[in-house]
């Protein structure tokens, strides 16, 4: 699925292919792999002698750790290189599904800080491996001209200052677009904030800014607190209403009438502790919404649409937008 | 009651000020549910809090609360501070207890929202 709605924007060509090109076709497929029953010392030669600086260790066709250039130095360092794979590498393996949006990986490799990725299918096999390189040469040749690597960054990091000469016509909406990392707790909100701040300055009324803040924060909470692989808020102002949707390719929600119960929370004890999980998150957003609809494929993506109708004056008049739009370029 | 009156019945200290001691403050509120603030938190309420994690600054901030109250002494971690300092909020201490502090305030002529109703608890 295509997260977001597309149509109004106006978007690169980088920006259409990442939307638009699944994982599976960009990435590498001739994976070379360590097996569990290797030493550190075999992975040492093994990767020396094919030039890789990291590969996922497989064992039956699933990945069930990753190990690199770094752990082999330790294990050097530690005198270590006796010891199997499977006690130096990490287990806490990031994996991206073989349909998932390119989007999704450029998150993650530019952001975090990721250098590759497994790509899997929904059975966890493994089917190939994306690194920036293969994904910029794939980007490369489909886009058939010169890519830089600026250009690519301009797509996720959307700055509040850029928002203002998107704005074609009154007609045609603006649209916000974030990615949210999960369990990152620093950065938790901060999308949020953003889009008050933005709304505000486009003057919406304090009312429904207010509104909006509520719900988008709660669901930017959500994609922090429940998904394993983070998520994307679109928020697009039109003329007459806001729609948001968060949209993720974490675990799902196999039951949509529980989850939407007040009360009802599968978070765990430590994030209770920092003041969520108190299960009202989809009910505050109900409550302060027009319209909210959550779907879900349990163990593919979870989505959830949020509107909200301004009133017939709900936008201050055109004069007073201009206004706050220079302001806002500035 | 005005946030200079708030200091003196809660015998608080100043971590972080944005605004003018002066400043009227309409109601206050006590939680230590994210979700709480969210759907009772309303403009200009002061928010006590027993939290002291960076997400009770941002949480606030998405209520249009400006003002919080850290009780029982607890000492913010410095993100909490910076973030604090950052979007405009003013952060205090008291040694008072949760319960205490509200009692205090409450006496002393801040009022609270009155009685909430939860509208759609069943859907
Ligand atoms: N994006 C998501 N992916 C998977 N599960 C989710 C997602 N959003 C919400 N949930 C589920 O819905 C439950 C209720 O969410 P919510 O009402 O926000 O309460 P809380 O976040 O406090 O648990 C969560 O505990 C979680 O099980
Ligand atoms: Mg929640």
């Amino acid at each position: 699925m295509i997260p977001g709605n597309m149509s109004n924007q106006e978007i690169t060509k980088v920006q259409e292919l990442i939307y638009s090109t699944r994982v599976e076709s960009v990435m590498a497929s001739d994976v070379i792999v360590i097996d569990p029953s290797m030493t550190m010392s075999q992975v040492k030669n093994y990767m020396r002698e094919n030039r890789i600086s990291g590969a996922p260790v497989v064992s039956e066709g699933k990945v069930i750790g990753i190990v690199t250039m770094n752990d082999v130095i330790r294990s050097m360092e530690e005198g270590k290189l006796d010891s199997p794979v499977t006690e130096v590498m990490t287990t806490d393996v990031r994996t991206v599904l073989m349909d998932a949006m390119v989007a999704e990986v450029v998150n993650s490799l530019g952001r975090r800080g990721f250098s590759r990725l497994p790509v899997v299918d929904h059975d966890d096999k493994l089917l190939g491996i994306v690194t920036t390189g293969t994904l910029i040469r794939s980007l490369l040749l489909q886009m058939d001209k010169s890519f830089q690597k600026n250009e690519a960054e301009k797509l996720y990091t959307y700055r509040a200052s850029h928002i203002f000469q998107d704005i074609s016509s009154d007609d045609t909406g603006l649209t916000l677009r974030y990615f949210v990392n999960e369990r990152d707790f620093d950065n938790a909100g901060k999308a949020s904030s953003l889009i008050k701040r933005s709304l505000q300055r486009l003057v919406v009324q304090p009312q429904i800014v207010r509104r909006v803040g509520v719900a988008v924060y709660e669901a930017e909470m959500n994609l922090v607190i429940h998904t394993d692989i983070g998520g994307e808020i679109v928020v697009e102002v039109r003329k007459d209403r806001v729609n948001i949707s968060t949209v993720d390719h974490g675990p799902g929600i196999a039951d949509l009438k529980q989850v939407l119960q007040p009360g009802f929370s599968t978070a765990p004890e430590w994030i209770r502790d920092m003041g969520f999980g108190a299960g009202m998150g989809l009910a505050n957003i109900k409550r302060v919404s027009d319209v909210m609809k959550l779907t879900s494929d349990p163990g593919h993506w979870t989505r959830l649409e949020i509107v909200f109708n301004f009133g017939p004056d709900h936008l201050l008049p055109k004069a007073e937008l201009e206004k706050s739009l220079t302001r806002g370029s500035q | 009651m005005n946030i200079r009156e708030m200091i003196d019945v809660l015998q608080g200290k100043v971590l972080v000020q944005n605004h003018d001691p002066n400043e009227e403050l309409p109601l206050g509120g006590a939680a230590d549910l994210m979700s709480d603030v969210l759907a009772f938190g309303s403009e200009g309420m002061a928010l006590l809090t027993g939290l002291t994690n960076p997400q009770v600054v941002r949480t606030a901030e998405m209520a249009g609360i400006n003002v919080i109250v850290i009780v029982r002494d607890k000492t913010p971690p410095p993100e909490t501070l910076e973030l604090a300092r950052d979007s405009g909020m003013t952060l205090i201490r008291t040694g008072y207890t949760m319960y205490e502090a509200c009692g205090r305030l409450y006496k002393a002529g801040l009022p609270g929202l009155g009685p909430v109703k939860m509208v759609n608890d069943s859907w």
